[in-house]
């Protein structure tokens, strides 16, 4: 790219997206690789590699005859690496280095790779996207912009459209009008708060002190969640347009993108993506001619969850511990550097664009009356079609589980999904016909929060689940205040003596109360939304809770410490494989004889269980230990 | 929403503590007005001479605002035109009397956490005990940083593994001897047996 590549006028950009559009529509073919955190785990960058070396033996000339993309992620991960080919919309699925030959040939000569294609239940093949049952049940307005589009090249997002919603705005939106438009949207905050964007934008614009600053929050911690991820990663431009159109409605003229570390090709794809902009003058001063300028500074996070709260965030770009404060000047009055500040999630700037372009009234049309449009989740757990998926606002839970999700993996008992990270709750079967909005999940007790969406099988226990997410948020907690640092401590204390068996009839109430002390009295979200964890699986599933203390028993066979490996006489065969396998050497008996398990030694690993010939199946897990080393409780398993 | 916590013309304002009227000046908080009307906020982590940290809870109030009732920390809440403060309603004392709980796992031996568990009629905590007594309430880190500008103590870790500590490679350690004025903030007079444990290795030499 030359200093000529300056984008000068609202009319440049479109001519540029004009010229794109026909020199994309001259080409013959296009292959998309998703290139998300996914798939390129799975090595799709051989495939990328084994595409241009197709192109260089077969001896295509003209670059502009094969398009090769490496997108953002397309969400189906569990079927990666994926690859689509254009212009007829074939996608293939965990495709390998070795196909890309057929592949390539096949579709210069307009043909499909059949076995690589989808297959539905009653094996038929589907040959595009949108006909496949994870991506028909969805409206992925956000996630399909990724397709076309090579996360580390700007022309494809000028090609569709991009940058001109901000050229609109810029042209002919008053600040005011832009705000208006946003609150007319409905548009609430994707970080997990639902605070009204377009309320946000309005106090830190008449907030009187100068200058003022804007924030991409995109310190996406929960585990297991990378919806923010999959945007910034695959379509940087989109929450950079974003972001200038939300400056330009506030007034300011420096933004800045908080980013996690432990992402490493998010900040490349965000650097490049930045410096793309800032040579077509996308980026800078007096831009489009407007004579609005914006700058926009990456600040890499140094590794903390806490840092995703607000006050906490601009702590930790002003150099400082990421600490929240006390919050009763709000930040978009005095954030950063005591200046009016506003900060949005990832996915709320990302909506921003199509919000302008489309209206306001497009926007409403999805989703509920108090939740519109719509919100990607992170689909993880024991589901068969993880991934990241966008379905509109107030869709039922049993819908993104078995409809997109395709129901629980190897046709287990559902027991519960978990919302909203670890801060949020869990939800149980009975209330699986539950809208996914703001409000309704709030008041199921769990949270909409960022996204995250954890489904659990009859194998989880909810003691072990509750206590992992507490132990999460220990760690990551900021210690400062006493209820929050003090109040986890004591809840740990107390799911580690009840996952031992040692529980106290007191302790279900000793939860309750510090759950309620913890969520009144923290300093930030990270301590009143804690207890979430606790009460929801203490309201759902005390019953679990209580066969931990009063009966010793784990009814998931989860906790090592209430569960015992037993050998079944009439099972065993004497092979002998468990004897080898066992690190302890806990396993005895004489070949072609029934062996034992010395329960004195054995660490309860379940390596046994593993090793144990399908055939036989003689090992298995009894719960209901009692302190005599008598076994109660479940005769069978 | 309050704009401006601007003090150009300390601006005056009237608000309700425990049902007591008082006019104070714009930018004072709940505490420094209740404190003026001699109705007694319970707190650990506050200091006049520093700024508020809100770390303690001791000093949580409900106060309620356009029909809206909200459990804050007096410390740092600057008091509101018409705001009514409640710093006993039942909501503050059964957030206090938990607080306290958790303390006497803690600390048992601060004066104000005394007085508050005979109050509370708290005999003993049902919580485990802790054998750290340190409350990181921060007084001596935020005195040091704030007050004198030394920066020779410090917070180290986070969660439940924060901990106050010395900085002996900090160059101001070597005033630490003649200004001692952290020493008498302490709440709970741990922070003078680290402060011996961290100069060891100096006596050594």
């Amino acid at each position: 790219m030359t200093v000529d590549n300056k984008i000068n006028s609202f009319q440049d950009l479109q001519k540029k997206a004009k010229k794109l559009q026909q020199q994309s529509d001259s080409a013959d073919l296009a292959f998309s690789i998703c290139s998300g955190p996914g798939c390129k785990a799975y090595n799709s960058e051989d495939l990328y590699s084994a595409i241009l070396e197709e192109i260089k033996k077969n001896n295509i000339k003209e670059k502009d005859r094969i398009i090769v993309r490496r997108t953002g992620c397309h969400g189906y991960c569990e079927m990666g690496p994926i690859v689509i080919v254009y212009p007829k919309d074939i996608c293939y699925f965990r495709v390998k280095k070795e196909d890309i030959p057929e592949v390539f040939s096949k579709a210069l000569k307009g043909e499909v790779v059949e076995r690589l294609l989808y297959k539905d239940d009653r094996g038929n093949p589907i040959i595009k996207e949108s006909d496949i049952p994870f991506y028909k049940f969805q409206k992925r307005i956000l996630l399909n912009n990724h397709l076309k589009i090579d996360s580390k090249n700007i022309d494809d997002y000028i090609m569709g459209g991009g940058y001109q919603s901000l050229a609109k705005v810029l042209r002919e939106m008053s600040p005011e009008e832009v705000i208006e438009e946003v609150k007319k949207s409905g548009l609430r905050g994707r970080g997990g708060g639902g605070f009204p964007t377009g309320i946000k934008w309005e106090t830190t614009r008449n907030a009187k002190s100068e200058p003022k600053y804007i924030i991409v929050n995109a310190d996406e911690g929960d585990p297991g969640a990378y919806m923010d991820r999959g945007i910034l990663e695959g379509n940087p431009h989109s929450v950079l347009e974003g972001l200038m159109i939300g400056a330009y409605a506030i007034g300011s003229n420096m933004g800045f993108v908080y980013v996690r570390q432990e992402y490493p090709i998010t900040v490349e794809n965000l650097n490049i993506a930045i410096d793309q902009a800032r040579e077509y003058g996308l980026i800078g001063k007096n831009i489009l001619g407007s004579g609005f300028g914006f700058d926009i500074k990456v600040h890499k996070g140094a590794g903390s969850y806490v840092s995703g709260e607000s006050s906490a965030l601009t702590t930790a770009i002003e150099g400082s511990v990421g600490e929240p404060r006390l919050k009763y000047i709000h930040t978009s009055v005095s954030g950063l550097l005591g200046k009016p500040t506003n900060l949005n999630n990832v996915e709320t700037f990302a909506n921003i664009p199509l919000i302008i372009r489309n209206g306001a009234d497009w926007f409403r049309s999805m989703g509920t009356k108090t939740s519109t449009g719509t919100k990607i989740f992170s689909l993880v757990g024991k589901v068969k079609n993880t991934g990241l998926v966008e379905v509109p606002m107030g869709i039922s839970l049993r819908d993104i589980i078995y409809k997109i999700g395709g129901g629980i993996k190897d046709d287990k008992k559902f027991k519960a999904v978990q919302t909203g990270g670890p801060s949020g709750g869990v939800i149980p079967e009975q209330l699986l016909d539950l809208p996914v909005d703001f409000d309704e999940l709030t008041k199921a007790g769990s949270m909409m929060g960022s996204g995250g969406m954890v489904v659990m099988d009859e194998c989880s226990c909810m003691v072990n689940v509750a206590h992992y997410f507490l132990k999460f948020l220990a760690d990551e907690s900021c210690g400062k205040c006493v209820p929050c640092r003090e109040g986890l401590r004591q809840m740990l204390y107390i799911y580690e003596r009840i996952m031992e068996g040692k529980g106290r009839e007191e302790d279900l109430t000793l939860l309750e109360d510090l759950s309620m002390l913890l969520r009144e009295a923290s300093l930030c979200a990270l301590g009143t939304t804690a207890p979430n964890i606790v009460l929801t699986t203490l309201k759902y599933f005390k019953e679990e809770y209580e066969a931990h203390i009063y009966y010793n028993m784990c009814p998931a066979k989860m906790c090592s410490q209430l569960i015992t490996y037993v050998i079944d006489k009439n099972k065993c065969a004497g092979c002998g494989i468990c004897i080898k396998i066992c690190p302890v050497d806990a396993i005895k008996g004489e070949s072609k004889k029934p062996h034992t398990i010395d329960t004195e030694i054995c660490i309860k690993c379940g390596s046994c269980i593993e090793a144990c010939p399908e055939k036989y199946s003689a090992i298995e897990k009894k719960t209901g230990l009692v302190k005599e080393g008598v076994i109660q409780g479940e005769k069978e398993s | 929403m309050n704009d401006k916590k601007v003090d150009t013309n300390r601006k005056k304002i009237n608000l309700t503590i425990d049902d007591k009227k008082i006019e104070i000046n714009d930018g004072d908080t709940i505490l420094q007005a209740a404190k003026k009307i001699g109705i007694h906020i319970p707190t650990l982590c506050y200091n006049e001479k520093i700024k508020p940290h809100g770390a303690c809870r001791l000093c949580l109030v409900e106060i309620e605002k356009r029909g809206r009732s909200k459990i804050v920390a007096s410390c740092a809440y600057p008091a509101e035109e018409g705001l009514m403060v409640k710093t006993e309603s039942p909501g503050v004392e059964k957030i206090r009397k938990n607080l306290v709980e958790l303390y006497l796992a803690l600390f048992p031996f601060n004066p104000e956490i005394k007085k508050l568990a005979r109050k509370y009629k708290l005999t003993r905590s049902r919580f485990k005990k802790e054998n750290n007594y340190c409350i990181l309430c921060g007084l001596c880190v935020r005195y040091c940083r704030e007050v004198k500008g030394y920066n020779a103590v410090g917070f180290a870790g986070r969660g439940t593994d924060k901990k106050v500590v010395f900085i002996p490679e900090s160059s101001y350690f070597k005033y630490c001897e003649k200004c001692m004025e952290c020493m008498n903030i302490c709440p709970t007079g741990v922070f003078p047996s680290n402060y011996g444990l961290a100069r060891i290795p100096q006596i050594n030499k």
